[in-house]
């Protein structure tokens, strides 16, 4: 088992080197001059242009910005964001829990809800519910994402005034924050109706987050289990005159598992992804907000910066992916 | 009381190109404590039949029997969970792929115990301690470590052993046992069957053989039933049939066998077992058997009586003279 985890985690340092790399081209690439972008209307002087570039090094070569990016990175400094002077990491771990919360409460939402789903289809194949299911999980993959925000905020924000439409708490209430799960911290504050004012605020915000995942998940699990259906250790669990809830549910989904881990897995990528929209739609004080921020603002280091720690985050929900697979089945563990 | 008492089974599947009958009009009689062997080619629908018993086959498939009986009970009346309390416990089955017919996901043992837990009122040690006793029974060294062990641990003889200790854990009265030594190697082959036969001396149960080697059913049966294309062909003692065997595919199976062979090379039936498609008019067998006419091609043969092995067919081999009609 070490020596898979320590194979595993091999191909990790070429991966964050390339993504070093590649967070560091991403933001040079988009046109616009940092500088004119933080002097914004006023303009610049030429020599104050000239003390701010070399104030940031961009009058060094490309290759010695990438260096002193790279080794500050290795040292765990990400740089300063360049409009509120605060270092990138400790703004990303102020706002790193709430996307965390919306994207764990959606990854919940998808996988409590596509799992079963899933297997319910695969076994009733072919009949009603099987063809709803799936042709509903066609529609949920396709939906543009901002449109079906718009459309549940017009619904049960507008129209039924059920959920607020943005943030992630009441004003009335304030607290500090312990761990930064607001869904905790409301708890903890002891404060009444505080939990349930996050609850409503969290609750659209995952609902869209978790369609795209749902769907996918939904799907996957329906044709690992098919395929799994039709083994041979299957009918021997059914000769043994099991339930089909435990043959379905316990021998059928365990080995559908591994393909149903790796969609969720993958998910977490597009969950990132899917969060900066969803997070900018809702006003979620998020990290996708602060990127989207950080991108129209040219602030180089938060973009640079976030987009290494979300591809770090990334890369460490496969690596516990894989290292499940084996946990799983311990056949793949022997590879 | 007949163990096992089966009129006119048949089996159709729904399949994209229409309906096909797999298993066609099929009888089977098993008594406590007998030992059938059901032969023949791949294709003849051996599986199927049993599977059906078994209730194991997918939804696609249509069973109909004028009488399905195991020790008593109607099989065609019971209710899925009354069913899922027979099979498993009085009612067993093994299948030809140890390897792939146990879940790669949990260890033998706990497959093992599943049974018992669902069937018996044992309590967590008692469950363990009739493993044990199982894997000694099966000749299972080291029991307690081996119980541990995943599947893919543990080779194709063996696992073949932890299915034969999975399927008699609950004591059953009827092990049907599908190719059990097809997949393993010659040398196993012989143990497995060893085994299956001492433990049925031993415990008395009733043990259908599903095999298409002649040499298997010589060694181990007591009654064979000769299956073709989803009919029962014939049906004898096994003394009887290896002397007199009245249907010609049983003859040409016999004939097959390299102990019988008359000639250098080894005589073969020439042709397949006829498929969907393919399903000749009159006797399946005529358009492979060489002592067909027109009569056989075009009308179905009868079923002979049982001095004549229940022949399915128009000229019985080795038939008294006035019994020809
Ligand atoms: N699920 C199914 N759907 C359609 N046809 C099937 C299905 N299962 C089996 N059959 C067909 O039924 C026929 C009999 O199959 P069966 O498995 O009983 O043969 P067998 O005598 O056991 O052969 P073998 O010696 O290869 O195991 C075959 O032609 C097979 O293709
Ligand atoms: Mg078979």
């Amino acid at each position: 088992m070490l020596k898979f985890f320590l194979s595993r985690l091999a191909t990790f340092v070429p991966t964050f080197i390339g993504v070093t790399l590649i967070s560091f081209a991403f933001i040079r690439v988009l046109p616009g001059d940092p500088i004119v972008v933080m002097a914004g209307e006023r303009g610049v002087s030429a020599e104050r242009y000239e003390e701010l570039r070399s104030q940031y090094g961009f009058d060094q070569p490309l290759w010695v910005q990438f260096w002193e990016y790279f080794t500050g990175v290795l040292q765990g400094d990400l740089g300063e964001s360049f409009i509120t002077n605060r270092p990138v990491w400790d703004e990303f771990f102020s706002l790193f829990p709430a996307t965390m919360e919306l994207s764990i409460v959606a990854i919940i939402i998808a996988t409590a809800l596509g799992l079963p789903a899933g297997v319910i289809a695969a076994v009733n194949r072919g009949k009603f519910f099987d063809r709803a299911l799936m042709s509903t999980a066609l529609i949920g993959y396709s939906m543009p994402i901002f449109w079906w925000a718009l459309l549940l905020i017009i619904v049960f924000s507008g129209n039924l005034g059920w959920t607020p439409v943005s943030g992630r708490i009441g004003l009335l209430y304030y607290f500090d924050d312990v761990t930064g799960f607001m869904l905790i911290d409301s708890l903890l504050s002891g404060q009444k109706g505080a939990f349930t004012s996050a609850v409503s605020h969290l609750i659209l915000p995952s609902i869209v987050l978790a369609t795209i995942p749902l769907a996918v998940i939904a799907r996957q699990t329906r044709s690992a289990m098919l395929e799994v259906l039709s083994e041979d250790y299957i009918r021997t669990a059914r000769a043994k005159g099991l339930s089909p809830g435990r043959v379905n549910g316990l021998h059928a989904l365990r080995n559908a598992m591994i393909p149903v881990i790796t969609v969720i897995g993958l998910s977490v990528g597009t969950l990132l992804a899917g969060a900066i929209l969803t997070e900018t739609i809702f006003s979620w004080p998020g990290i996708g907000k602060w990127m989207v921020d950080s991108i129209f603002r040219r602030d180089y280091p938060v973009v640079q910066g976030g987009l290494l720690m979300i591809a770090v985050i990334v890369m460490i929900v496969n690596l516990t992916v894989d290292l499940l697979y084996g946990l799983i089945n311990p056949k793949i563990r022997k590879r | 009381m007949p163990l096992l008492t089966i009129r006119n089974l048949s089996v159709t599947f729904a399949t994209a190109q229409g309906p096909f009958r797999a298993v066609d009009k099929v009888d089977v009689d098993v008594n406590p404590g007998e030992i059938l062997a059901i032969v023949g080619e791949s294709g003849s629908g051996k599986s199927v039949s049993m599977l059906a018993v078994m209730g194991l086959l997918p939804w696609t498939a249509t069973v109909t029997a004028d009488e399905m009986t195991f020790d008593g009970r109607d099989l065609r009346a019971l209710s899925g969970p009354a069913r899922r309390r027979i099979v498993g416990n009085q009612l067993a089955m093994i299948f030809q792929e140890p390897m792939s017919s146990l879940n790669p996901c949990f260890t033998v043992g706990f497959q093992i115990r599943e049974a018992l837990k669902k069937h018996t009122d044992m309590d967590k040690a008692a469950r363990q301690a009739r493993c044990v006793e199982l894997f000694e029974m099966v000749g299972i060294p080291a029991p307690e470590r081996r119980l541990k062990a995943f599947p893919h641990q543990l080779s194709g003889g063996m696992n073949q052993r932890v299915m034969i200790a999975m399927a008699i854990a609950c004591k059953p009265r009827l092990l049907i046992a599908d190719e059990p030594t097809t997949a393993l190697d010659v040398t196993i082959q012989a143990q497995i069957l060893d085994l299956l036969t001492a433990l049925q001396q031993e415990t008395g149960m009733g043990l259908i053989l599903i095999t298409h080697d002649m040499g298997v059913v010589a060694e181990t049966a007591e009654r064979v039933a000769v299956q073709y294309a989803g009919q029962k062909v014939e049906d004898q003692e096994v003394q009887a049939l290896f002397d007199t065997p009245h249907h010609p595919y049983t003859a040409a199976l016999l004939a097959a066998l390299p102990e019988r062979a008359t000639e250098r090379r080894l005589p073969t039936i020439p042709g397949v077992v006829p498929g969907q498609h393919d399903r000749p008019a009159g006797c399946l067998f005529s358009p492979r058997c060489r002592y067909a006419d027109d009569v056989c091609r075009g009308t179905e043969p009868p079923v002979q009586p049982d001095a004549l092995g229940r022949a399915r067919c128009h000229y019985p081999l080795h038939a008294p003279q006035e019994a020809q009609a």
